[in-house]
């Protein structure tokens, strides 16, 4: 008998976009655009975080009517976001058949205190992150991949960098620890002794952890595989920029090939102009998305 | 006896791993020049599109088919790797594969991800079921003459031989059951007698 919604298929999905690079799109055309290429997966929202940004006010789920035509236009996995804790949104998506929901701090959060039950789900769910105690709580509250966060919508990469080195680093502390000292860990993150065991034995997180949020070059998405992505998901850094098409599949190939100087010098030449972008140190604390959960 | 495994996209890290634990000698591949020491290769899960176009990108089809003509490979495919193998991909032909595998697959013949299912399949030349993952998972609509069907699911081939092109729509590297690699490795086995 055949078993669906189990927490394989929901992990083995996100396994499958490893090396790959997810993008952010708001029309059907743009959607396809992202297909041709190369990417493993869109993300069909209503506007990009750049313009969440600039424009403001309350961002929510976009018109189900829109993903709806997105998913009909494309052959590969659809994803969309929800608010945190937006039970409903979800499960409208879920109703829809997305393939992926992101419970994301892009959009206004919904709920400032409770995540969604993601485990109640049969469709896989991803979640921000910006260090390890948030990546392992959202795994308990049944996240099947994780992205750790960035500053989405300033095309500037040195916050997904800062995060991604915190959860990479506190792996590694993870699994230098001896058994006494992983409970009294466990109980500082607020996560399951269960699941920092598992990071000690794997030297990784138990799923898929992708890097967000400022990436914006083929350059950006191959500095993040150094550091330990499983793979990137690209906001407005490909149409917001001035040629879309050239720019993702550079960076398509530069997930692939990030430690391959020579592909990545030749993918990098001659892209036109990128996305003008903000400097995330401008930003006051107010401004920034990745603290909106934690 | 070495075995590469297509590291363009997917789940290369969960092959890689189940082939070292059989103990043969593993190399991941991205270029045209890494699959000329090859007796075996593995062409993982993933997207399809993603890693048919990166292939003819950088010329990988090529040497894979050259190698594989030449009586030197034998090849394996999980899901997408199903669909690079194939000769005709039901509704999608334009995308790039290699054709060598005579049947026609059709992508995403489940449905979308709800549909995504795991269970336990009963394998011709095995004698227990092997649990099988099935991920908006690819199914063969069409076989050609000198391809042996393995394992169907509701009468549609899912996992299927052609001499030394093994395919199967599920994907044995997320779990722990090691007898479709170990199948595998007996067919490059022979493609590596043959270089002596």
């Amino acid at each position: 008998m055949a078993e669906i919604g189990t927490t394989k298929v929901k992990r083995g999905l996100a396994e499958m976009f490893k090396g790959g690079v997810i993008m952010d799109v708001t029309t059907v055309d743009q959607a396809k655009i992202a297909e041709e290429a190369g990417a493993v997966s869109v993300m069909a929202l209503a506007r990009i975080p750049a313009d969440i940004r600039r424009e403001g006010g309350v961002a929510r789920a976009a018109d189900p009517g829109l993903v709806e035509q997105i998913m009909d236009a494309v052959s590969i996995p659809v994803m969309a976001k929800v608010r945190i804790g937006h039970i409903s949104e979800a499960r409208i998506l879920e109703y829809m058949g997305i393939d992926f929901i992101d419970e994301s701090e892009v959009l206004t959060p919904a709920d400032v205190t409770y995540h969604i039950d993601k485990w109640q789900f049969k469709i896989p769910f991803v979640c921000g992150a910006r260090n390890l105690g948030e990546a392992l709580r959202r795994i308990s509250e049944g996240a099947a991949m994780i992205r750790t966060k960035g500053e989405p919508g300033t095309g500037d990469v040195s916050e997904a960098v800062t995060n991604m080195r915190a959860v990479m680093n506190e792996v590694r502390k993870v699994q230098s620890m001896l058994e006494d000292e992983l409970v009294v860990e466990a109980k500082e993150l607020g996560v399951n002794v269960e699941l920092l065991r598992e990071v000690r034995v794997l030297g990784r997180l138990p799923v898929v952890n992708f890097a967000a949020g400022g990436i914006a070059t083929p350059a950006d998405a191959a500095l993040m595989m150094t550091l330990g992505a499983d793979g990137v998901f690209v906001g407005s850094g490909i149409f917001k920029s001035s040629d879309p098409l050239p720019r993702a599949e550079a960076i398509v190939a530069a997930t692939t090939y990030w430690e391959d100087p020579k592909v990545l010098f030749e993918v990098s030449k001659g892209l036109k102009e990128g996305m003008s972008g903000i400097d995330a140190r401008t930003l006051v604390e107010l401004d920034k998305m990745q603290v909106r959960d934690n | 006896m070495v075995i590469g495994v297509l590291a363009l996209q997917g789940d290369f890290r969960e092959h890689a791993s189940m082939a070292r634990f059989l103990g043969v000698e593993v190399r991941l591949v991205r270029l045209p020049e890494e699959v000329g020491l090859l007796d075996g290769l593995i062409i993982t899960g993933g997207e399809s599109t993603t890693m048919g176009k990166l292939m003819v990108k950088y010329g990988v089809d090529r040497a894979i088919v050259d190698r594989f003509d030449a009586g030197r490979l034998a090849i394996y495919g999980t899901c997408a790797g199903m669909i690079i193998l194939a000769r005709d991909i039901e509704g999608s032909q334009a995308q790039p594969h290699l054709g060598l595998l005579d049947v026609t697959v059709q992508r995403n013949a489940f449905g979308r991800q709800k549909e995504s299912s795991e269970e336990d399949l009963e394998i011709e030349g095995l004698d227990t079921p092997l649990h099988a993952v099935f991920i908006r998972a690819p199914v063969i609509i069409r076989t050609g003459p000198s391809v042996k069907v393995l394992a169907s699911v509701a009468q549609r081939p899912v996992y299927v031989q052609q001499g030394r092109l093994l395919a199967s729509s599920f994907h044995p590297e997320l779990g722990s059951d090691t007898r479709v690699h170990e199948h595998f490795l007996r067919l490059a086995e022979q493609s590596s007698n043959r270089e002596v």
